[in-house]
């Protein structure tokens, strides 16, 4: 079985937004979530970076690992989900997360906070693969379809790779070797606990 | 003069190979260039501030966090170090709550009772005290629902039980958290007075007070004892409400690492603060004989107060004359 991962090779990523973009339509996130989001590190200034962020669908997931109801799941493809049935809005995923990736629709609503949506690895949730109710909880599920994340998909610069862990990392240390360069893979080490050696 | 032009022919050539040499490393060189060697390093970044943060161009400010890899300590501590403080602290004083109910028994009247009871407690400070032990033992168990929950009551009742049950505790709880912070600011100011450490509570904790010891110090309104659950309810009741809000209202008042810090402080504070309080249910119910009435009915027996709050009883008495007797308080 595959073990998918994202890779963001933070050298060709021009921060033009699309995975972002191209999430919130193909899963109608409801205003205010934003599942993946890129973030530039000193904007403006030499030395500037831009990566594109969302759940890494870690190794022995924190979130999985605080979650009071035991709300979450990883999936044969190693991708961490939950279910929107069980959860209960705590928070405590969102206090252990290293990358900020659940978030609630009511943040600051005498900590009701609702069920918390984060990517699913567009593999939707624990409903029927593509049914409605599982649509409306979670979005599409792509890799129900056969497909890959359509925020890898649609990169503009195929910065953001998405797939079989070992083939993307296969794919990325290529690209360093004929470039001769590449800050490694962000967010690895601390999601998967491994680097990518270029 | 062919000989000449041959020559200068020959050094212009000479010349042009040297910097052909010179300058062909360079320019193969101009190939293998990476145009982000200045740009940021994830391992530096991390290891210089423990977190990555950027801008990001959505609305939501808060995303721009690229990275904060310590929510692993925080879930050592929720997942290993809390079961083991809460574990220790609640059962420790269960054991021992039940040891020394076994060895001791109840804290009788040694003098039986006189019939004849004073007001120890008003209506209103009733009224304070029970919304506050409403509200915490609500809190309490909701609370630990949430540490010990997923291991202890999950596996029995399954996952939709369990979901729907911590979904409504978690509203208790946080809907709860108002009324229990008023209760522990009235009590703060309700009991304010009676409550200022003296020369007394000394002696007393020397003597071991009533329970341990076996001898009746003299106490005024509180004795040691319980001005130590007055001021556990008071600064652990602050503790656990201020910290609570700061959960309550992510991102008002702090970030992540805040809010990671205040559920550290949150949960230990109240699982000792749930020990702290089975001890002093204990003494409030079966620990001591004619001590629940000073909550219940708000009347304590006279020979109560003389063995437990003896100064307290004569600035009572001296203050509105002899104490009522048993038949006017039956009324």
């Amino acid at each position: 079985m595959a073990r998918m991962k994202f890779l963001c090779d933070a050298d060709r990523c021009i921060e033009c937004n699309a995975c972002v973009t191209a999430c919130k339509n193909e899963h109608e996130v409801p205003w205010g979530i934003n599942r993946r989001r890129v973030v530039t590190i000193n904007d403006g200034k030499p030395g500037e970076r831009s990566v594109s962020m969302a759940c890494m669908h870690c190794t022995d997931a924190p979130c999985a690992a605080v979650c009071p109801v035991n709300c979450f799941y990883t999936t044969a493809d190693g991708v961490v989900l939950h279910s929107k049935d069980l959860c209960i809005g705590c928070g405590y995923c969102f206090y252990a997360c290293p990358f900020g990736a659940p978030q609630y629709p009511k943040v600051g609503n005498f900590g009701s906070r609702g069920k918390m949506d984060k990517c699913t690895y567009c593999a939707g949730g624990p409903e029927t693969d593509g049914s409605k109710e599982e649509y409306e909880k979670y979005g599409a599920n792509r890799l129900a379809e056969g497909k890959l994340p359509l925020c890898a998909e649609m990169c503009s610069t195929k910065s953001l790779l998405a797939g079989d862990g070992e083939i993307i990392a296969q794919i990325y240390k290529e690209r360093v070797m004929k470039r001769g360069y590449g800050s490694g893979a962000w967010g690895w080490k601390t999601a998967y606990r491994e680097t990518i050696e270029s | 003069m062919a000989s000449f032009g041959r020559f200068i022919r020959l050094g212009v050539g000479a010349w042009a190979l040297l910097l052909l040499v010179i300058v062909a490393p360079a320019s193969s060189g101009a190939q293998q260039v990476n145009p982000t060697a200045s740009s940021v390093k994830e391992q530096q970044l991390l290891q210089e501030l423990n977190r990555i943060q950027g801008r990001v161009s959505i609305p939501d400010q808060r995303s721009g966090v690229l990275e904060q890899p310590q929510g692993r300590e925080w879930r050592e501590f929720r997942n290993v170090t809390l079961r083991w403080i809460g574990g220790v602290a609640i059962v420790g004083m269960l054991a021992v709550l039940v040891i020394f109910y076994l060895t001791r028994g109840m804290v009788r009247l040694e003098s039986g009772r006189s019939g004849r009871t004073i007001v120890r407690f008003n209506m209103f400070e009733r009224f304070v005290h029970w919304m506050s032990a409403t509200c915490f033992i609500i809190l309490a168990i909701s609370g630990l629902n949430i540490t010990f929950g997923r291991p202890l009551l999950l596996p029995l009742i399954g996952f939709e039980a369990f979901s729907e049950w911590s979904q409504w505790a978690k509203y208790a709880h946080n809907y709860l958290s108002f009324p229990f912070t008023i209760g522990v600011v009235l009590i703060f100011l309700v009991w304010l007075g009676n409550n200022i450490p003296s020369k007394l509570d000394v002696e007393w904790i020397k003597r071991g007070g009533g329970l341990i010891g076996h001898d009746h110090p003299p106490a005024r309104r509180f004795n040691a004892g319980q001005k130590g659950i007055y001021w556990i309810v008071v600064i652990g009741g602050g503790l656990v409400a201020a910290t609570g809000y700061v959960l309550m209202f992510p991102f008002y008042t702090t970030g992540i690492e805040g809010m990671q810090m205040a559920q550290i402080v949150h949960s230990i504070v109240a699982v000792l603060f749930v020990a702290a309080m089975l001890a002093h249910i204990y003494i409030g119910t079966i620990g001591m004989e004619g001590a629940f009435e000073a909550m219940g009915s708000g009347e304590v027996d006279v020979n109560w107060a003389r063995e437990h709050h003896s100064l307290w009883l004569d600035e009572e008495t001296s203050r509105t004359g002899q104490p009522r007797r048993a038949a006017s308080a039956a009324e």
